[in-house]
């Protein structure tokens, strides 16, 4: 057993999910799939995007779409779950500081993200030859996208009182971003109004950041990437701690 | 030697309801000290405000010396909460929550404690169970075990013997009261009053946010409760007889200070020419106590 609030905190969290891998790492590949096979199975031999065969510009687009998936499920979840049904009071009686309780969930939805994202790359690199051109960046962009929206999920699991609220924040905020950020496209493609749109949409760095570390090529610059997924992360941090430090909605 | 417990001008408001209005309270060291009050006393919130789960509008906390907001590490290493509420996390066995309460408390190697206590709360065979499988009552023994992992000085029980079985209300009080001769000082919150006037020394009653009654239960006891000779009687009493007494279910009770006043009672009925069916003495109560002091009468 680990020592110290915020490793306990981390193992238990990690222990959550893993327990309910089937729920939470399984289906998750399993859905990763099957997009593949329908959008390659209508795309492959049609599209090009960079030079690059559909299916193989597909795979990483899936992957870090699974990442950020699942890491704000982590959190979200875990927290609307022990609130519900009250366990939060194990976690918020021990002498865990805010920080510690922050790192916890974010850290917990990072390995939760990369795990199914690794779990969705073992599955679907057999369908097309993926080269790692700066894996420096796959690394960057899957850890940093994991974190934004763990953070994402702590302030969504914190807010929420009950699982529907929830649910619309997954619905009407992180399938729009994550949908139209550029998994199944180049924002390229899109006509100008789009593009521009698309260029607002966080989720798109992520992704095309983590896309360029498969392929050394991009829609925008890894390092305009960084920047933006960099401040993002800083912003979502600096909220989440001042909703944690003030105890919204978990003190009274 | 500092104060278990010191609790200096607490306020606390939720809207528009008062739920603390500037409550004072010190419990000492090796205590056995009672919470008493009716349902939105303000017991729960005082007990959530010690333990850093309701920040206080206005007052300060401490725990064996530690505030609870600016020292806050040290004040929740000193404390053990059994929440009210039936809570428990579905994902773990009994031991695996253990083991994560202890490491929440910094505590890494810690079977052997945890075995001394599934022991004492009679819970052994359930160590590997997941809590879902667990009755009601077997998950509230989970709730006190969590509470104790880090082997808190103060212990702080928020009626934890609500809705359990006989059998378990006599393993836990066996096993609390072990911890007090320790050293342990124990706060119970209980609407079985029976219960707190056989295990607290002392006593506090709350009353819509505010401390009503403070004092030692003997003393309690002697102060607002009185025993009294409970007859039944064959016949009508005389008025200058029932004028000294109550009747209630065809009971009649007549208070008194000193056994000697009931001879002169008895003396005075059979003057009367009334014949007794049934007769007993009624001691003082808590319940009795707790009634006087909610309905604002004065000892």
């Amino acid at each position: 057993m680990r020592h110290g609030g915020f490793s306990t905190l981390l193992y238990k969290e990690v222990l959550r999910f893993w327990k309910v891998a089937s729920q939470t790492v399984a289906a998750p590949v399993l859905t990763a799939l099957l997009y593949l096979l329908i959008f390659s199975h209508v795309l492959e031999g049609h599209v090009k995007v960079h030079g690059v065969a559909y299916t193989a510009f597909l795979i990483p687009g899936l992957v870090m779409m699974s990442v950020l998936q699942n890491a704000f499920a982590n959190s979200s979840s875990s927290l609307i779950q022990s609130k519900v049904t009250g366990n939060i009071v194990f976690v918020l009686l021990p002498p865990i500081s805010y920080l510690e309780f922050f790192l916890a969930y974010v850290l917990a939805s990072v390995v939760r993200g990369v795990v199914v994202g690794t779990g969705v790359l073992l599955a679907t690199f057999w369908f097309a030859p993926l080269t790692f051109a700066e894996p420096v960046w796959i690394l960057v962009f899957a850890l940093m996208g994991g974190a934004i929206l763990g953070s994402l999920g702590v302030i969504a699991g914190i807010w929420a009182d009950k699982f529907d609220q929830l649910a619309a924040f997954q619905n009407f905020l992180i399938m729009p971003l994550t949908f139209l950020s550029g998994v199944f496209y180049s924002i390229n493609s899109l006509p100008p109004f789009w593009q521009q749109v698309s260029h607002w949409n966080p989720v798109f760095y992520m992704i095309d950041g983590f896309r360029h570390g498969f392929f050394g090529v991009s829609d925008a610059s890894p390092w305009l990437s960084l920047a933006v997924v960099g401040t993002c992360l800083a912003l979502l941090t600096a909220f989440s701690l001042n909703l944690l430090k003030r105890g919204y909605k978990l003190r009274a | 030697m500092s104060a278990a417990i010191r609790i200096q001008q607490v306020s606390k408001c939720f809207g528009s309801t008062q739920a603390l209005d500037r409550v004072d309270l010190e419990v000492q060291q090796g205590e056995f000290f009672g919470l008493l009050g009716p349902n939105g006393a303000g017991k729960t919130t005082l007990i959530s405000a010690l333990a850093g789960l309701v920040r206080p509008d206005a007052g300060s906390l401490r725990v064996m010396g530690h505030d609870v907001q600016g020292d806050y590490r040290a004040a929740r290493r000193h404390l053990g909460v059994v929440p009210q509420e039936l809570v428990f996390d579905p994902f773990f066995t009994v031991r695996e929550s253990l083991k994560i309460q202890s490491g929440y408390f910094g505590i890494g190697h810690n079977d052997d404690w945890i075995d001394e206590i599934l022991e004492n709360l009679g819970l052994t065979s359930k160590a590997n169970a997941n809590m879902r499988m667990l009755s009601g009552g077997m998950k509230r023994r989970v709730l006190v075990a969590q509470a104790l992992v880090h082997r808190p000085p103060v212990i702080v029980l928020d009626e934890p013997t609500a809705g359990v079985d006989v059998e378990l209300r006599q393993t836990l009080w066996a096993f609390i009261r072990r911890l007090n001769e320790a050293g342990h000082t124990i706060v119970l919150t209980t609407h079985y009053l029976e219960e707190a006037e056989n295990l607290c020394t002392r006593i506090a009653m709350l009353k819509a946010g505010r401390v009503v009654a403070l004092d030692t239960t003997a003393n309690l006891l002697r102060r607002f409760s009185v025993h009294a000779l409970r007859l039944r009687t064959g016949g009508t009493l005389p008025s200058e007889l029932a004028r000294d007494g109550a009747e209630s279910g065809g009971w009649w009770s007549f208070p008194f200070d000193g056994f000697d006043q009931v001879e002169t009672l008895l003396a005075r009925i059979r003057a009367a020419g009334c014949r007794i069916d049934d007769l007993e003495i009624g001691k003082p109560d808590l319940e009795e106590v707790f009634v006087r002091v909610m309905q604002g009468q004065a000892g």
